[in-house]
């Protein structure tokens, strides 16, 4: 593997933003996010982490780890513990808590993927549902109180109940935790209605920034790129193209039912 | 995490010489010669005239000299340790001493002589699968294993375990990659510590690892099965085995070498 892994990306994540970065396989995502944490490192360019450049000699990588928290694609085949509280509690120990702290971060990151403590603290992770499994690990990583939470594709392999659950829990630490979210995925349904910025990334470079509202405008140039927007969106795209005057910045299917009652003129 | 890649267990190197092509029952074979061989010559004449050999067939097959002599690095170690016992704990004719350490003529001999054998085993057999595709080498273990089958070594299987294991050593390092990184992402530290430590934060790393090896393991059993498996009765082969002239001849040439290094030096 020696071809050359990004090029010229060059992005800036503010506190507090939902980002989702959407991009064609083998355009770079996850090699991208793995240099937010400093387990990659840029062989040309800086990465910077709350103003600490991460490229320095010296760098404290595991106090950068410890804010931006990273949650791989299925997080559930690195559980190792055996019991949920061993495993949660694995990132605060290595961080040198103290027994009583370790296991309130626990009980607190179980509470924020809507875990019982108390039900499940002391059950095997391996034998739980594939669900709560991969709940179990977005905890892992949450125990940390990272301040950037970074996901690849965190609902890869979920039936759709799952998926709704944990993008909602996600939105929920964003909205009141104040946390900023970088969601790595495929889905433009799901990134058309949880993220505030959508970053498009192909062959390293950042192709298209800005609202899901703005990028979805881009279909054409999307889809050019093997990829879509949401099929609502389309479904509007596909409405204007037959002579019927609608809005086409529509990501749900709420947005486009009031849309096309407006222009048809119907009565509610 | 870049050592994990640099891992070359079985590596080969194709190419079309002589050497490669040869049926892959005549280098295991020839291999099996060679060892044996190693542990009957008794002196340095000998040894000489085994480097030549392979040095011939190194040659022949057009594989890089550094190439083949890598393989020897991480026996260094070995090598070193091999020498130094065997310099100081023979007994014989003392060369020199520091404190109660001799240093023999003899041991330096013996050393020096054990060193070699290893060195000439190492590149001798690395010849094998540098040369040799792995699905070529299981290939060839399970039609030479075939006699066995009457006394019930399952030749087919260990060729198919062969083949599978081959396969999954780059898997498994991936895998064992993705693990330490996210590990690492949770403040898991895997390079300090004394023996303890270091033996104690490996537990992250190869619980998951194990853990998805079977889960791997089964989706196999059943992907293999799903596509008409039952094992090696009645199974052909896309590709026969076949012994050439060139075989032969190659087989008779490492015969005959052996027996007259092996009887004469």
């Amino acid at each position: 593997m020696s071809q050359a892994a990004l090029r010229n990306v060059s992005v800036e994540i503010g506190d507090g933003e939902f980002v989702g970065l959407i991009g064609p396989t083998g355009s770079g995502k996850s090699t991208l996010i793995q240099h937010f944490n400093g387990l990659l490192m840029p062989d040309s360019g800086k990465v910077y982490v709350d103003g600490v450049d991460l490229t320095r000699k010296g760098t404290q990588l595991r106090l950068i780890r410890q804010k931006v928290g990273m949650v791989f694609q299925y997080p559930e085949h690195q559980l190792f513990g055996e019991t949920v509280l061993e495993d949660v509690g694995f990132g605060p120990r290595n961080g040198g808590l103290s027994d009583e702290a370790v296991i309130q971060r626990v009980e607190e990151a179980l509470a924020y993927v809507g875990l019982d403590y108390e039900a499940i603290k002391n059950q095997s992770p391996f034998e739980l549902s594939g669900g709560q499994k991969r709940r179990v690990a977005i905890a892992g990583v949450l125990a940390m109180r990272p301040a950037a939470l970074i996901l690849d594709e965190p609902t890869a392999g979920l039936d759709p109940e799952g998926r709704e659950e944990i993008l909602a829990q996600i939105k929920q630490l964003h909205a009141e935790g104040g946390m900023t979210v970088v969601l790595v995925t495929h889905s433009m349904e799901d990134v058309a209605r949880f993220v505030d910025r959508l970053i498009v990334i192909e062959q390293g470079a950042i192709a298209l920034d800005g609202t899901p509202v703005e990028v979805f405008r881009q279909a054409a140039r999307l889809k050019e790129m093997g990829l879509g927007v949401p099929e609502i969106t389309d479904l509007m795209h596909e409405l204007k193209a037959h002579g019927l005057d609608v809005n086409t910045d529509i990501l749900t299917v709420a947005e486009a039912e009031k849309e096309i009652i407006r222009v048809m003129g119907w009565q509610t | 995490m870049r050592m994990l890649r640099s891992v070359t267990i079985g590596q080969h190197i194709p190419g079309d010489s002589v050497i490669h092509r040869l049926d892959p029952r005549t280098k295991i074979l020839s291999s099996i010669f060679l060892i044996m061989l190693l542990f009957v010559v008794k002196g340095f004449i000998g040894y000489g005239l085994v480097a030549l050999g392979i040095a011939l067939v190194i040659r022949a097959s057009g594989i890089p000299w550094r190439f083949v002599l890598r393989g020897v690095r991480p026996l260094i170690v070995i090598l070193v340790l091999t020498l130094t016992l065997h310099l100081f704990m023979t007994e014989g004719r003392v060369i020199f001493q520091i404190w109660f350490l001799k240093v023999t003529w003899e041991g330096l001999i013996r050393g020096l002589m054990m060193g070699t054998r290893l060195v000439l085993l190492i590149i001798g057999t690395s010849m094998l699968t540098l040369t040799t595709s792995p699905m070529q080498l299981t290939d060839g273990i399970e039609t030479l294993l075939k006699p066995g089958k009457k006394i019930g070594i399952p030749a087919h299987e260990l060729a198919m375990m062969m083949t599978i294991a081959l396969r999954f050593i780059p898997t498994l390092l991936e895998e064992t990659e993705k693990i330490m990184k996210a590990q690492m992402a949770r403040g898991a530290d895997f390079q300090s510590g004394g023996i303890t430590q270091r033996a104690k934060s490996m537990i992250p790393l190869l619980v998951p690892l194990f853990v998805n090896a079977f889960r791997r393991a089964d989706d196999l059993a059943i992907a293999m099965e799903a596509r008409g498996y039952r094992g090696g009765e009645g199974r052909t082969k896309l590709r026969e085995l076949k012994f050439q002239r060139l075989d032969v001849m190659g087989l008779g040439l490492v015969l005959a070498f052996a027996l007259v290094v092996g009887v004469f030096f």
